[in-house]
């Protein structure tokens, strides 16, 4: 389809797990992200949840081309990211940028703010009407004053760091921003602040996020399509209607129960999932899901269930045996 | 009877080198037997360091504690030596703490971790405090406690080594228990078994609960009564679902307008503008007022103070900020407009 910017197809990354020093042999291996597809479309969000383990910054770095998959592919328009040479890649990081979570450690304290925002036209060369001025500009954009560039990020607070941060990933004028966990280190407050910058910047410049997060509030907030993965793989994805009114995977159903609510009058707690993710050197066979879900059965075990349209009403892809809406909600 | 727990007045600062940061300016609350208080604050707050002030736990220096009463069931706690108040801590008020791998020591089985506590406090032997310590660690529901009471910390999960720091908790059977952001470093599902134990922890054992936390959800789900803290000061204190129904302080009105909430679509997200105030310099007069849509003159000028807006019920009793025998259900806030704010709705 023509408006897909970003297309994902069965992208796995395996990590070695090694054992000695001199004489390293391979013990095992992290399926970190095992068999991701998935599309970006111009102009949306797609919010990408999940707990931690799962993979999901792992898939970051793939689709920033940081990382090479193990196998599958990552195409941004007809191009695949994957098989670029680094003068390539640069190139294609005029259009990709990454803004990230920690705004303490992902600002370098030796840099004023005008040369961290001015960077990317130090390698990618200056813009018209010069860096100085679009250093300002971009400034205002983030909603910060921009006499202040040659302050240092030691001198701003949490929230306005990530607005510098956003700032340096606005500079190349890109069309797709890959956000992890862009205001889980931002108080409430803040982070609504960040929020709305992020949803003011994409109507304004026409962006396409990924938006990765693990507070599911934030991310239904903020999405079009809405993807959750669990242990490498994603289990489930739809509108973000569909998954969160009408979830059909146990596992989200689990963990939107999970999340409580602000609001007195109405408290959570009908399914509470026992036990903790399992660790993904060793995921359980079949379905991944089943050491914890309790519709389990034997097929579960035996036979991995496929990411696809389930019958029922809510027609999008879910990767149960099962799919079912709950009677709950 | 006295409250289980009363703090008045609190203060603290941190020194160094001649300048002074006040972390906590006139915090008071009160805890009653078997209920859950939840302190609700942003980073820098000052929720952590009253808790470490309360428990007695603070570093000092650079923090010192400068003004302010803690009585533990009557008892002031503040200025007792420090061989005294040892015995409170731990078996009278114990606490728990977001990092449960740092605050567990990792070169020591956890059983063992959890029998120190009955072996020092108790006077328990060594084989008497590792059956307890079995015992504690199947009621924070660790699956086959006894055969990993060998095990060591980083052979937990997040989770799990959360349990084994609430079953340190535990050990000496406590009144009160303060659990200082006890699932913000767990994922939601994780998240929702920690409360759930805790919850049912306080109900088998009558405790009553400190919780602090940042995050709007867990207060609404778990508590009953809220404090919320700004710049080191309680802004507003109410029943949970009073504060949530009608705000009486504009910075509470703020957060419930900025929270994005699951089970509603598409709304607007109204922030606070600006952000927390540095504690070197906190504003003069009432210190939301550079952030408050609401601000007037008299807002940078005059501090407010806590005051009742509505009384329990059956009690008719408007005497005020100092009052200190105030019903549970009572509700109060440190804004000069109050009545305006709650008015509102």
């Amino acid at each position: 389809m023509a408006d897909e910017i970003l297309c994902v197809r069965d992208v796995t990354k395996h990590f070695p797990l090694t054992r000695g020093v001199v004489f390293q042999h391979e013990i095992g291996q992290v399926k970190a992200v095992d068999g991701v597809s998935f599309e970006l479309r111009k102009g949306e969000t797609l919010g990408l949840v999940g707990e931690s383990g799962c993979g999901k910054s792992t898939l970051a770095r793939l689709l920033m081309g940081v990382e090479r998959p193990t196998s599958g592919s990552v195409h941004f328009e007809d191009r695949d990211v994957s098989s670029l040479s680094k003068a390539e890649l640069r190139r294609l990081r005029r259009r990709m940028q990454l803004v990230m979570q920690d705004p303490y450690t992902s600002l370098n304290p030796r840099m004023t703010v005008g040369d961290i925002v001015g960077e990317p036209f130090a390698i990618h060369g200056d813009p018209e009407g010069g860096r100085r001025t679009r250093v300002r500009e971009l400034l205002e954009i983030v909603g910060l004053e921009p006499d202040h560039v040659n302050r240092y990020p030691h001198q701003f607070s949490g929230g306005q760091r990530q607005r510098i941060g956003i700032a340096r990933a606005l500079a190349l004028r890109p069309d797709v921003i890959i956000c992890d966990e862009p205001v889980s280190a931002l108080d409430v407050s803040v982070q609504a602040q960040v929020m709305n910058l992020l949803a003011d910047l994409q109507r304004e410049f026409g962006l396409s996020y990924v938006f990765i997060a693990h507070d599911l509030a934030v991310v239904r907030h903020i999405s079009d399509r809405v993807a959750v993965m669990y242990l490498g793989k994603i289990v489930e994805i739809g509108d973000e209607e569909q998954i969160y009114d009408h979830p059909t995977h146990p596992y989200t159903q689990a963990l939107l129960a999970a999340v409580p609510v602000p609001d007195p009058t109405k408290r959570t707690g009908q399914i509470v999932l026992e036990g903790d993710v399992p660790s993904p050197t060793d995921p359980p066979s079949g379905c991944r899901f089943r050491t914890r879900c309790w519709k389990a059965e034997e097929i579960c075990a035996a036979e991995e269930p496929a990411l696809k349209v389930r019958t029922g009403r809510s027609a999008h892809p879910s990767a149960c045996h099962f799919a079912a809406e709950s009677g709950r909600s | 009877m006295s409250p289980l727990l009363e703090v008045e007045d609190l203060h603290v600062e941190f020194r160094s080198r001649g300048s002074a940061v006040n972390a906590v300016n006139g915090l008071s609350y009160t805890l009653h037997e078997g209920e859950t208080l939840a302190i609700l604050g942003e980073s820098g707050s000052g929720k952590s360091v009253s808790a470490q002030a309360v428990m007695g736990i603070l570093d000092t220096p650079p923090a010192y504690v400068t003004k302010g009463s803690v009585r533990y069931r009557g008892t002031e706690l503040l200025g007792l030596p420090e061989r005294r108040r040892r015995a409170y801590r731990g078996a009278n008020i114990a606490m728990i703490f977001q990092d449960a791998l740092s605050a567990l020591n990792p070169v020591h089985r956890v059983g063992d971790q959890i029998a120190e506590m009955l072996i020092v406090h108790r006077k328990m032997s060594r084989r008497d405090a590792r059956a307890r310590a079995v015992e504690l660690m199947d009621r924070v529901r660790i699956p086959s406690a006894a055969s990993r009471i060998n095990d060591f910390p980083h052979q937990f999960s997040g989770g799990m080594r959360q349990r084994v720091m609430i079953a340190m908790a535990l050990a000496l059977e406590p009144d009160v228990l303060i659990a200082d952001e006890p699932t913000t470093a767990l994922d939601v599902t994780v998240q929702a078994q920690i409360m759930k134990l805790l919850s049912d922890l306080q109900d088998e054992m009558a405790m009553g609960l400190i919780l602090i936390t940042h995050d709007l959800g867990v207060v609404a789900d778990v508590a009953d009564r809220i404090a919320l803290m700004y710049a080191g000061r309680v802004v507003e204190e109410a029943d949970v679902e009073d504060l949530y129904a009608r705000p009486a302080h504009p910075y509470a009105e703020g957060l419930l307008a900025s929270v994005p909430r699951i089970d509603v679509r598409g709304r607007e997200l109204t922030p606070i503008k600006g952000a927390p105030p540095n504690l070197a310099a906190i504003p003069s007069g009432c210190p939301f007022h550079p952030r408050c849509p609401r601000a007037r003159d008299r807002c940078s000028r005059e501090v407010p103070g806590l005051r009742l807006l509505r009384a329990g019920e059956g009690s008719p009793d408007r005497s005020g900020a100092r009052s200190g025998a105030l019903s549970p259900e009572s509700h109060r806030s440190a804004c000069h407009y109050a009545e305006e704010v709650s008015g509102g709705r």
